[in-house]
């Protein structure tokens, strides 16, 4: 299944005009505030008219239909649990207006999100997560041919979105439909996203599959430098015999980390920012820091700041690293050449770590 | 003959104010809330004079508005011979009394629906489309039971207000005894004849326990939904 969107729509000072498709799997749509990404999730779903455009979800052209006829599951910032019914009946609502949803399809939303104990509730009677757990639910239980998912974390404070980010996850790998992630949290987005839609000003900057956009340098001024680094897709291996370490192999090499909380086998992303990074042109020796692994200079980018992006390239896989210009200029850095990367093992966030 | 037993007269009153705050109030009830939707989720030309207008009943005096029944719907009027046509006589009937003490009840009505209208979140209803709602599904299901303390709400003041409406139904459809004499008229009628103290006591005590039965079950309905 996909999602094919070509939308073209103003809104007085505001245009948006957008074409892009969406896969299986998590398609996050990234920007600052007001660029137009919950007006674009609005218009796939047919709660904005679009003024010009097609919105074709698995193969059938939806531009027309109303709302209630688009098979859009729709997760807002805010739970918007029906008052008036309790868990099971809003979990049942879609069901009832007819929806086809199966008693097995009903079980497994239960059971994926751990929502048995809270069936007989009042929305009132739900916390900010479970609020937000069970509205996920209740649009997973809508038959849906693509979700929407709008900044479903924003409202939450940290704890909680981590609590609530391993459901996403499992959502993701277990579903095959297209799902739009809209957020502002690059974190966010590096644990979730398969590919990656980068907006600004209601148009389209850059997209492709996550690792591709990541470890883009051109991608780095709408990220922030500050949040930039790439995701590394690797498995989690035996600890470390002598010291007990985690370990997890990526194709080129291995990475220590102090400790996972995956088991032995288990696929993992790591997000590595481009700042924890440091970059040396000999083997280091006598360094605290437990990763170093060497690599090609694939791509260097300067921007208007102080820094430069370093891509490289060690086996299949790419890094950023960010240097100052002043030490790219004494390193004599250039495309083609190698380096080796330094990374302390206790540089990852845990909160960057996912499946 | 003790102070307790209740006349024919007294008996016909009470029964037909009963009949005709009912009719009134189911009547007005479905127009009432599409009123009242239009005027709390639509902007239009026009808006503010169907405001006005709906609420003229409630600032009129209400021999005016019987009076206006009188000229629209009197066997004269503009539309009485239609409507007679049709078999539907309204001048001087306990029909026509229903539908004074409808126009007279209709603005309280219509008020109470519109505030609990205006009380539903429309995020609530969007999100209601997204899982398959049609509108007026979404109306069925989601719009009506968060409004229906309101809807209640707005039936029992019109109800009440429809069980005391004397100047606009004594204008259109006069005084008379079985037919249009609802209690408010007939107190007022027996206030006119010496000697009468003891059945309009009779009829003050059953207006009380009429007003104060419908305030009661109002606040019992209201603390059910509550709880729901």
């Amino acid at each position: 299944m996909s999602l094919d969107l070509d939308i073209h729509l103003n809104r007085g000072r505001f245009t948006l005009e957008l074409k892009a498709t969406a896969p299986a799997g998590v398609t996050v749509i990234f920007g600052p505030s007001g660029c137009g990404k919950t007006t674009l999730l609005r218009a796939v779903a047919g709660l904005e008219s679009v003024d010009r455009g097609q919105i074709v979800i698995d193969g059938s052209d939806m531009t027309e239909r109303p709302a209630h006829r688009r098979a859009v599951g729709y997760l807002f910032q805010e739970p918007r649990l029906l008052p008036h019914l309790n868990v099971l009946r809003n979990l049942k609502f879609a069901q009832k207006m007819g929806r086809k949803v199966t008693e097995q399809s009903f079980d497994e939303v239960i059971t994926l999100l751990e929502l048995g104990h809270l069936l007989d509730r009042a929305p009132f009677a739900l916390s900010g997560g479970e609020a937000q757990r069970v509205a996920l639910g209740r649009a997973l239980l809508s038959a849906p041919k693509c979700l929407c998912l709008d900044e479903p974390l924003s409202a939450l404070d940290q704890e909680l979105k981590h609590r609530i980010l391993p459901y996403l996850e499992r959502l993701r790998d277990r579903t095959d439909i297209p799902i739009l992630y809209v957020t502002h949290d690059a974190a966010e987005m590096a644990r979730l996203a398969d590919h990656i839609v980068l907006m600004q000003a209601g148009r389209c900057l850059l997209s492709g599959p996550a690792e591709a956009v990541l470890s883009d340098p051109a991608a780095v001024p709408y990220l922030g430098v500050r949040a930039a680094g790439t995701v590394i897709s690797g498995q989690v291996m035996a600890p470390d015999p002598t010291t007990g370490l985690a370990v997890v192999g990526f194709d080129g090499g291995q990475l220590i980390l102090p400790e996972l909380t995956q088991n032995k086998g288990c696929n993992i992303r790591i997000r590595i920012l481009a700042q924890d990074i440091v970059l040396a042109r000999d083997k280091p020796s006598g360094l605290s820091a437990l990763n170093v692994f060497e690599g090609i200079i694939t791509q260097l980018h300067s921007g208007q700041g102080p820094g430069v992006m370093v891509q490289f390239k060690t086996g299949n896989t790419l890094f950023l690293a960010r240097v100052t210009q002043y030490s790219s200029r004494k390193m004599e850095l250039a495309v083609g050449q190698n380096i080796f990367a330094i990374v302390k093992a206790t540089a990852f966030d845990p909160a960057g770590i996912g499946t | 003959m003790s102070w307790f037993s209740v006349t024919p007269v007294e008996l016909d009153a009470l029964r037909l104010s009963l009949w005709v705050a009912l009719v009134a109030v189911a009547l007005s009830l479905p127009f009432a809330v599409a009123v009242a939707y239009v005027l709390a989720r639509f902007n239009f030309w026009g808006h503010g004079l169907l405001n006005a207008l709906v609420h003229l009943p409630l600032v009129l005096p209400p021999v005016v508005t019987g009076y206006l029944l009188l000229v629209i719907f009197g066997r004269k009027g503009s539309f009485g011979p239609v409507l007679e046509a049709l078999g539907l006589k309204l001048a001087f009937t306990s029909a026509g009394a229903a539908l004074a003490a409808a126009v007279m009840a209709f603005p309280l009505i219509v008020r109470a629906i519109r505030l609990a209208l205006e009380a539903v979140d429309p995020r609530l209803e969007e999100a209601a489309g997204t899982l398959g709602a049609s509108p007026i599904k979404v109306f069925a299901f989601v719009t009506l039971p968060l409004i229906l303390p309101g809807l209640i709400a707005g039936a029992v003041v019109g109800f009440a207000k429809a069980l005391g409406e004397f100047g606009a139904t004594i204008t259109f459809v006069s005084n008379i005894p079985g037919e249009t004499q609802t209690l408010a008229s007939a107190i007022y009628a027996m206030l006119q004849v010496p000697g009468q103290e003891a059945v309009v006591g009779r009829m003050i005590v059953l207006s009380l326990i009429l007003s104060f039965g419908a305030l009661l079950l109002s606040e019992i309905l209201a603390r059910k939904m509550v709880r729901r």
